[in-house]
């Protein structure tokens, strides 16, 4: 057996990834391109809502179509926090976790009463309600949004007013989301999901109420949700009800599926892909959206595990040549 | 004596006209084999998922170890003590035989809010898992995948993974439908090892596997018990020879 097959390529793949991210500042400036480290800023606040979609529909199998609520939840958290001019960074991040954890738990325990077509609708007519509701909050800014004027305030090295100190703090919050969605994946909790997804009935008839175990997935992913929300609020500078339509909801999916459903980078992976493939066949034609639909479209064909899935397989065929 | 473990009173349950479950009243004694036989269509399955909680009756109450256990859900009723095995073979399937059976075990050892420590790494529950695949005869095959067993040998990990749980009574609902004569033998050896300790309540086809196995049987048609008594009562009651055992054996 030679080294080269002992190495695993996806492991590589994903090592490499992380590197050049953790370096990404120091690389965008030597190119001398600092906008690029805006584009992957924004890139990696949807990662970080992706990997909390993959907490349920991934791990659990729950397909909500109103993820996106959440970042709504959290962005908003900032901006109106901001509005009433309390810029405390921890203050910020406690208000988006406890009010998207109280939307979801109610919203989840309703929702997780339904099943399949039934849960995508509810879910998503939830994050619609959310979204009628700030569009019609005249004080906030309605739909034409509300500026937030300066950043979440954080003591000595947490700060975030440079673009260098929020693209730390939303990688960090994007591993560590990474890593609680790994560990919980093969803890007592995780396995509990994972064999709900597959088999309910089973489940219940161990001994497990199901149910109580979905509804605090949903609501822990909720809550991951807000702090992509949170920082998305602070990147942007400006908000409005428009991050949190259907539609996003829907492309936070399409990332997921892009990267590999169920596995713990695909969803960094997939959204990587596919915001870095908008972002380039934008700047070559006008009609960018028809190539890039064809090619998602070619993606999705060419395997049903995405991104993480063909690397699992090139992984294999090089073991077996090597 | 003491108290009958499980005791359905009056149990009723109506699809439209037609009853599936009618005025059904039995008691299960701690300790015994029972079996449920009857001809297709007799309602046995709907009477099993009325006690496993997973169907609610009409009317009529579900009682176990003193407890009225009516309005509990399929779970609640596991976690008291009652395990069923289903009649279509029922794993998670992407898991091994090893990781499905320590989902039984897991279900027994707390609550499973847990989301940091890998449960791979819970010692406890694994030397439980790899007991109860030796009991059931799976150790060696701890590793597979449950899809890529055979048809008898998951219905073994099922019996297995409602042992793990330590019921009070097991109900297994045709454990042996699908397999092959070898695969059959295997299973009626497993469950008569079973008897020595455990209340089973046992809705069978294969005959010679209820005689084999049960101290008392009922036989329901058309959602009634007609007959409720040891092998040889049973046997001689006409009504019983009339309705179901003559036409098998004719």
């Amino acid at each position: 057996m030679n080294l080269r097959a002992l190495i695993r390529l996806r492991a590589l793949v994903y090592a490499v990834l992380l590197i050049l991210l953790a370096i990404a500042p120091l690389l965008t400036d030597l190119a001398g391109k600092p906008f690029m480290l805006d584009v992957l800023s924004r890139t990696l606040v949807l990662a970080i809502a992706v990997v909390s979609l993959n907490l349920i529909l991934g791990f659990g199998g729950m397909v909500s179509l109103g993820h996106a609520a959440y970042l709504g939840i959290g962005a908003y958290s900032v901006g109106i926090a901001s509005y009433y001019d309390l810029y405390q960074g921890w203050l910020h991040i406690a208000i988006a976790l406890t009010s998207s954890g109280l939307f979801a738990l109610v919203t989840g325990a309703i929702s997780l009463r339904t099943r399949g077509v039934y849960f995508i609708m509810i879910t998503m007519a939830f994050s619609q309600m959310a979204y009628f509701a700030l569009v019609s909050l005249e004080a906030y800014g309605a739909d034409d949004g509300l500026v937030i004027y300066g950043r979440s305030e954080f003591p000595g090295w947490l700060s975030m007013q440079d673009s260098r100190g929020l693209y730390y703090w939303i990688l960090g919050i994007l591993l560590a989301a990474l890593l609680f969605n790994w560990r919980l994946l093969n803890a007592r909790f995780g396995r509990v999901l994972f064999g709900a997804m597959h088999n309910d009935a089973r489940m219940q008839a161990l001994g497990f109420s199901t149910y109580r175990y979905r509804l605090a997935a949903y609501v822990i992913s909720a809550m991951m949700c807000s702090l992509a929300g949170v920082l998305f609020g602070n990147f942007n500078g400006f908000i409005s009800p428009d991050i949190m339509t259907w539609t996003r909801s829907a492309e936070l999916i399409f990332m997921l599926i892009v990267g590999g459903v169920g596995s713990i980078f695909g969803p960094l992976a997939g959204t990587l892909v596919f915001v870095l493939l908008e972002e380039w066949l934008s700047t070559l034609w006008t009609y960018w959206h028809l190539p890039f639909g064809l090619l998602l479209i070619a993606l999705v064909l060419a395997g049903k595990g995405g991104i993480d899935d063909w690397l699992k397989r090139l992984e294999r065929v090089r073991r077996r040549n090597g | 004596m003491a108290d009958p473990l499980l005791q359905l009173q009056a149990l009723n349950k109506h699809y439209g006209g037609i009853p599936a479950t009618d005025n059904l009243s039995l008691d299960i004694e701690s300790g015994e084999v029972h079996a449920i036989i009857g001809p297709n269509g007799a309602g046995k399955t709907t009477l099993i998922a009325q006690i496993a909680g997973s169907l609610a009756p009409d009317s009529g109450r579900v009682v176990f170890a003193g407890e009225d256990i009516t309005q509990l859900d399929v779970a609640q009723r596991a976690r008291a003590g009652l395990a069923r095995s289903f009649q279509i073979t029922s794993l998670i399937l992407p898991m091994t035989l090893l990781e499905n059976m320590m989902l039984a075990v897991q279900a027994r050892s707390g609550h499973s809010f847990r989301f940091w420590k890998p449960v791979s790494r819970e010692q406890g529950m694994r030397e439980s898992a790899m007991h109860y695949l030796q009991q059931v005869g799976l150790a060696d095959r701890a590793g597979l995948l449950a899809s890529a067993i055979s048809h008898g040998e998951q219905r073994q990990l099922e019996v297995g993974m409602a042992l793990a749980m330590q019921p009070r009574m097991l109900l297994l609902d045709e454990p042996m439908a699908g397999m092959g004569k070898q695969e059959s033998a295997r299973m009626v050896e497993l469950l008569a090892a079973l008897k020595q300790d455990k209340t089973l309540l046992l809705v069978e086809h294969d005959m010679d596997a209820v005689f084999f196995l049960a101290d008392r049987l009922s036989v329901l048609v058309g959602g009634r018990l007609i007959a409720t008594g040891s092998i040889d009562e049973v046997r001689q009651n006409p009504e019983v020879q009339r309705a179901y055992l003559g036409e098998s054996h004719a």
